[in-house]
Order: C-alpha cells, then sequence, then structure tokens
C-alpha cells in the first residue's frame, strides 16, 4: 500500500500539480453538451438509438473491466478499453437502471480510448460498453450481480 | 483410490507381531499406512478450511451437494455412492467413511474422529522427512470456527500454525477479524516464517496491491512459484465493516499476467519451473479459472470444503491444470509430489490422505501446545448442555439436522413463525449419545457477527432473500456463485428448482400449509446479519447464548424433523443421495 501517494492526493496539492503537469487541462469536462435526450432515455434500444446509431456489432476490440459481483452497487467499478482503430467515443449503458445510459466519454484522437467511472446499479443487470469507431458502433457486454449478500462457507 | 486397504491390514498384521500392545500396534500400523512411496522431487503438502479444529473431530460429509449446468454429475457434485463409484472406493471401508455420509454414525464410531493438528503434526513431520524440497500450503479459513479461536483473535490457531511448519498460507474467515488484525498477525507473528498471499485484493481507492500476491522458491534446485488467491467474495458474503478499503474479485486477467511474469523469469532470474495457484475460490470457480488462465500447473483449492480424492485435469489454450479441493476440519492432508525435468512437471501423484487420529500418535509439541491454548477456557469449554438422541450434522445444500437445531430453537425463544440460519459449510458432527457442550455449540456459531436478529418481513421480502441466495449457490456460471450453501429455513416449507433461472428457483411458500402472501408480514429471527443498519427489534444477543440456554432447557435433543425443500428437476442427479 502506497501511504505517501494516498496523502500527497489527500491534501489536494497532487490535483494541482497534476493540472500543471498538464494531464488534466482546464476545461476538458465542459468540452461536450450535455446529451440530455440521450441520458434520458429507458431502454438500451433507445439509448442506442439516442446516440445516432441504428445498431451496434459485438466486439472483441472492446473489453470490460468490472466485478461479477458487486462489493456495493452505489459504487461500482467499471472500466471499458477500446483496441479498435480511430475511437471517437465511449458509452455505458446499464439495462436494469431507470435511466439506461450512466456516462458517456468524448475520446479525441491521441488519447488512450481508456475510461474509467464508477456506477450505481439498483440490481442485477447487464452492461454494454458502446464504442463509436470510425464512424460506426460496436459493444461489449457484461452481466454484473447485485446480491443481498450473505453466507460463505 | 490410493489408500490400499491390503497394506494397512498387513502393517496392522506385522505390528500385532511385533507384540506391541493394542493402542501402540494400531498407531505403529497406522503411520504404516501414511507410508507413501517417495516419488518426483519437488512436493507440496496442502490442508485448507480446517476451521480452527485444534481437535480432531467427527465430520459428515454431504448427501445433497447438486452441480448444476456443466456442474452436474462431475467432482465436486458427487456423493454417497456415486461418489465412492467414481473414485473406485469400496463401500464399507474407512476410505469410504472419510469422503462420503455412508452410514455415518456407526461408521464414526468404528473409524474414530478425524483431524487434530497434534496427529496432523506427526503426519506431517512424517512425509517431508521422507522428501527432499517440501512446502507446506494452507489454503485458509484456519483462524475462525471455535471458541479459543474467536476468544483470541485467531492467536491460538495463529501459533499452531508456525509449529506446524505451514510455509504460505491465504486468507478467507481470517478477514472477518478485521484489516488491522490481518496486518498485526502479518507483521508480528508471521514475518520471516509463514507467508500470506493474495493477488486478488487490492485497495479500493487506488487498486494498490494489500498482501504481497506470489513467492518464488527455490525446492532442491527447482524454481517453484506459489500465487496466493483470497475468498473473491468477502465483503459480500461478510459485512463490510471488516474490510471496509479492500477490493476483492476473481482477477482472472491479473493472474495470467502474473503467470506469464513468473514463468518467464527477470533480472537474471530464472522462471518458475512450477507455478502453483493456493486457492480459496471454491471448486466450481477453480475448474472455471483454469481452462481460461494458462500457465498455472496445478491449483490446490479450498473453501467449498468438497474431499476430493483425485485431482480434475483441466484443458486450456495452452496445457492443462490440475485442480483439487482437499475438504476440511483437518480431515485431510494432501500430498503433491512433482517430478520435474527439462524445466517442467513431467509426472506427478496425488494422494488426499484422511488424518485418522487413532492411526497416528499425538505430537508432543502439538499436543502441549494445543493443551496450553486451551487451559484458560477449559472449564466452560467442557460445560455439558444436552445429550443428543440423534446425528446433529450441518453440511449439505440444504438444512442439517443442526441447523434444525439452530432453527427450533431461534423460533422457539424468540415467538417467531420463521427462522433463517446462514448456509455455512463448517461445524463439525455431533454421533448419537454424544454429550452437546459449550465448545460444540461454538463450534457451530463461532464468528464475529453473532448478532440474534428478529424483523418483519414481507412475504416478497422473503422470497427475494431466498432467490437471491439460491443463485449465489446454483448460479450456472460458477463465476457467480459465492460458495455457501442454501440458507436454512425453519417454519416455511417451499419448492426448489435449482436449475431454473434466477428469480424463478422458489416456490409454493407456506406457513403451516397456507401460501406466504407476497404483502403480508410475517415475524423473521435469524443470526450473522450481513448488511449494516439492518432494523430489528432483538436485543443484541449473540446466538450462542440462545443455543446453549436452550439446550440446558432440554438435557435431551431428539431427532429433528428436517425442513428441506421439495426438489424439483433433479432426478437422477449424482450429487444427491
Amino acid at each position: 500500500m502506497d501511504a505517501k501517494r494516498r496523502e500527497v492526493l489527500k491534501t489536494g496539492g497532487g490535483v494541482l500539480a497534476l493540472a500543471a503537469a498538464g494531464v488534466i487541462r482546464p476545461g476538458d469536462a465542459l468540452g461536450q453538451e450535455w446529451n440530455k435526450a440521450a441520458f434520458d432515455t429507458k431502454s438500451v434500444a433507445e439509448t442506442v438509438k439516442a446516440l445516432g446509431a441504428s445498431g451496434s456489432t459485438p466486439s472483441s476490440g472492446v473489453e470490460i473491466t468490472a466485478p461479477d459481483i458487486a462489493e456495493n452497487g452505489a459504487v461500482v467499478p467499471i472500466a471499458v478499453e477500446s483496441k479498435l482503430p480511430r475511437t471517437e467515443a465511449i458509452a455505458i449503458l446499464i439495462e436494469k437502471n431507470p435511466n439506461t445510459l450512466s456516462a458517456e466519454f468524448a475520446i479525441p484522437s491521441g488519447t488512450d480510448p481508456f475510461v474509467s467511472t464508477r456506477v450505481k446499479m439498483a440490481e442485477t443487470s447487464n452492461i454494454y460498453a458502446l464504442v463509436v469507431a470510425d464512424g460506426k458502433y460496436f459493444h461489449a457486454v457484461k452481466e454484473i450481480k447485485v446480491t443481498i449478500g450473505g453466507c460463505g462457507g | 483410490m490410493t489408500l490400499s486397504r491390503r497394506e494397512f491390514l498387513q502393517a496392522l498384521a506385522a505390528a500385532a507381531a511385533a507384540g506391541l500392545p493394542l493402542a501402540a500396534r494400531a498407531q505403529a500400523a497406522g503411520e504404516a499406512f501414511y507410508d507413501l512411496p517417495v516419488f518426483g522431487n519437488v512436493s507440496l503438502l496442502h490442508f485448507t478450511d480446517c476451521h480452527a479444529q485444534l481437535l480432531p473431530v467427527s465430520f459428515r460429509e454431504p448427501s445433497v451437494n447438486l452441480g448444476v449446468g456443466e456442474g452436474a454429475n462431475r467432482p465436486p457434485h458427487l456423493v454417497g455412492e456415486a461418489l465412492l463409484k467414481h473414485f473406485g472406493i469400496s463401500p464399507g471401508t474407512r476410505e469410504a467413511h472419510a469422503f462420503s455420509h455412508l452410514d455415518f454414525a456407526r461408521a464414526a464410531g468404528k473409524y474414530g474422529k478425524l483431524g487434530g493438528f497434534a496427529q496432523l503434526a506427526t503426519l506431517v513431520k512424517k512425509l517431508r522427512a521422507g522428501r527432499v524440497a517440501s512446502l507446506l500450503l494452507d489454503g485458509g479459513d484456519t483462524w475462525q470456527g471455535s471458541a479459543t479461536s474467536l476468544w483470541t483473535r485467531g492467536q491460538d490457531m495463529i501459533e499452531a500454525q508456525k509449529l506446524l511448519g505451514v510455509d504460505i498460507m491465504t486468507g478467507h474467515w481470517e478477514f472477518t477479524y478485521g484489516a488491522a488484525r490481518v496486518m498485526e498477525v502479518l507483521e508480528k507473528d508471521f514475518a520471516g516464517r509463514i507467508e500470506f498471499l493474495a493477488q486478488n485484493v487490492e485497495t479500493s481507492d487506488f487498486g494498490d496491491p494489500v498482501f504481497k500476491p506470489y513467492t518464488l522458491r527455490n525446492l532442491g534446485g527447482v524454481p517453484v512459484a506459489v500465487i496466493g488467491q483470497a475468498f473473491p467474495y468477502t465483503p459480500i458474503a461478510h459485512p463490510r465493516r471488516f474490510v471496509p478499503d479492500w477490493k476483492f474479485g476473481i482477477e482472472e486477467r491479473r493472474l495470467q499476467r502474473i503467470a506469464d511474469e513468473v514463468r518467464a523469469g527477470n533480472g537474471g532470474k530464472a522462471g518458475a519451473q512450477v507455478v502453483v495457484l493456493l486457492s480459496h475460490n471454491g471448486m466450481d470457480v477453480d475448474l472455471k479459472l483454469a481452462s481460461r488462465v494458462t500457465g498455472v500447473d496445478v491449483i490446490l483449492g479450498g473453501h467449498t470444503h468438497d474431499g476430493v480424492p483425485v485431482p480434475v485435469v483441466v484443458s486450456n489454450a495452452k496445457g492443462r491444470t490440475l485442480v483439487t479441493n482437499a475438504g476440511s476440519h483437518g480431515k485431510f492432508l494432501a500430498v503433491l509430489d512433482l517430478d520435474v525435468k527439462g524445466g517442467r512437471i513431467s509426472d506427478y501423484r496425488y494422494r488426499l490422505l484422511p488424518v485418522f487420529a487413532n492411526l497416528l500418535r499425538s505430537d508432543r509439541d502439538m499436543a502441549g501446545l494445543i493443551e496450553a491454548k486451551r487451559a484458560p477456557y477449559r472449564e466452560k469449554l467442557a460445560e455439558r448442555l444436552a445429550v443428543s438422541e440423534t446425528l446433529l450434522y450441518r453440511r449439505g445444500n440444504f438444512n442439517g439436522t443442526m441447523d434444525q437445531l439452530i432453527l427450533d430453537a431461534l423460533m422457539e425463544v424468540k415467538g417467531a413463525e420463521i427462522a433463517l440460519s446462514p448456509g455455512f459449510r463448517w461445524g463439525a458432527t455431533i454421533v448419537p449419545g454424544e454429550a452437546i457442550t459449550y465448545e460444540q455449540v461454538m463450534n457451530q456459531t463461532a464468528i464475529t457477527y453473532p448478532r440474534v436478529v428478529v424483523t418483519r418481513m414481507s412475504g416478497e421480502t422473503i422470497k427475494a432473500n431466498l432467490e437471491d441466495i439460491c443463485d449465489n449457490l446454483f448460479n450456472p456460471d460458477p463465476y457467480y456463485q459465492q460458495g455457501g450453501d442454501m440458507v436454512r429455513v425453519g417454519g416455511m416449507s417451499y419448492s426448489c428448482d435449482p436449475n431454473a433461472r434466477r428469480g424463478g428457483r422458489i416456490a409454493d411458500m407456506r406457513l403451516a400449509g397456507r401460501p406466504i402472501e407476497a404483502g403480508k408480514t410475517y415475524k423473521v429471527a435469524s443470526w450473522a446479519p450481513v448488511g449494516e443498519g439492518v432494523r430489528d427489534e432483538n436485543p443484541d444477543e449473540p446466538i450462542w447464548d440462545l443455543l446453549a440456554r436452550y439446550l440446558r432447557d432440554r438435557k435431551s435433543i431428539a431427532p429433528r424433523k428436517l425442513n428441506v425443500p421439495r426438489l424439483i428437476g433433479v432426478k437422477g442427479n449424482r450429487g444427491l443421495a
């Protein structure tokens, strides 16, 4: 455990240092318009449509890293990596959440198409990672179980 | 089956001829029973899930251990005669008693108890003495399961592990003493003696490794890598508060990276010629893992308490992996002898040796340690609460008689219509006529979250809970299983279709013949709450107090009426006796 790194970042000084080093560019987070129509959708099909696609193709070039069983449904860590050339955007969809679309990331050219976030899940559900690459739509799917827990061997 | 009954009888005859007194004769013969021919140049001794049982115990293997999906009708999901037949064990023998539930009470009288650290110590010394280079691996669930382990926060077991000569361990219930206690033991007791390995535990914030993931050992000139795999679902199966800052998981990709890395070697260091995963995943998870990760020669497994006499050989993209599971409660010691030639394993021999207490001398140093650790508590442990007229056992997919006793006590003492008790796989067996002591009550209940809970639950909530736990047991994908048994249910009858889809396995829930109503509330008593902030009408009372009081009031425990669900769609399943 790297306690020192944790302490540095806790002070907040770390964030400034990263910004100064050019890792975080102010304004990045505001660079995209809030896609209200897409975030209001209630099903995978609707979301895909709202993101501008008529459908998408399953691809092994899209990789989801997420737990099989969530330790806490309120904060489920999900990472998505695209190995597809010219990846432009990555979206994370939770099939059984009240609002399907959890996150949408624009990937500027020259950026590694890797995103990591935490999502809230109400119940066991499939999650979809939707990737726009070279103008086409691809996805990967994984089930994450949200359990009440209890009773190990 | 590898243990020859004929050899044992020959040894017994030889000892008799030598004119030894009876007990010594049996033990001399017994130790001959453990004369395994030495094979190869690297040996791994492995035990797992002893659940803090320092003394020999009776432990009835399950008569219901259903496999679903690809797991149906194959090890470890074979019980009773199907298990004996599959592994070529003759019914009625010592081995049949160790590996199956058949005729348990009678066979227990005939062959005696199994396990015990003083007996295990004798066996470990004997086997290690004859082998050039060996490691003793402990798969975890070592610090929990007894009164003395709970009252010393694992200290009795920690000292016993050191004296036994454990080289490497991983963990599960160890974590329920809290992260600080685990780290204290690693820093103080284990430093320089025992390595605690886990590649699949990281900090929740930055994903930094919490434990050393693997170790490289030179065994008689052969570089051997041992990777640790802790129970992947610790914060889900137990209250989160014990390990609030740690994240667990199967971490298949990281395991693959480590396996590749240790094989390749680096910085002039030779790559490992043997790669072992010491796992607390449970056997179904290990079987799936072995089919997907390459470069691991052996997975020495635990958690699911499966006493599997022969390794399962699993093929994957680049080769094959042996997968074992070494039972529980100190009943077995696994011996894997490897012949490593030309940089790889050319052949192996595996034995899962049952540790028959009456065939092994008690190791003096270990017996002394056990005695010293028990001394402060002797009187309390020995209190006779009642005598059992019946066989009391826990292990099995659904209610065992021991849990039925706990459920009956919960419902009666709390005036509840329904009782729930966790599907733990640990807890020794009590044979008919045996006294139920305070120690035996603790052997069924000794956990760090023992609280009895009384709640009002709607029929809908009860159903959701049962479905959820049933999916942890019968999800066809092992990665979604947690390795416990079904929650034990008292008062309410139901049916269960293990092969149905999630949410559709439980049906026909009834209380005294009348259907449970979704919107109606019922008074439910249970123990071991996992969720935080469970609303509850009960004063803070540990389950052992309630159970001890119930037993004292009765003196004698009559046979239980088992409340097991009506099973659907499992006819012919060889995991059902």
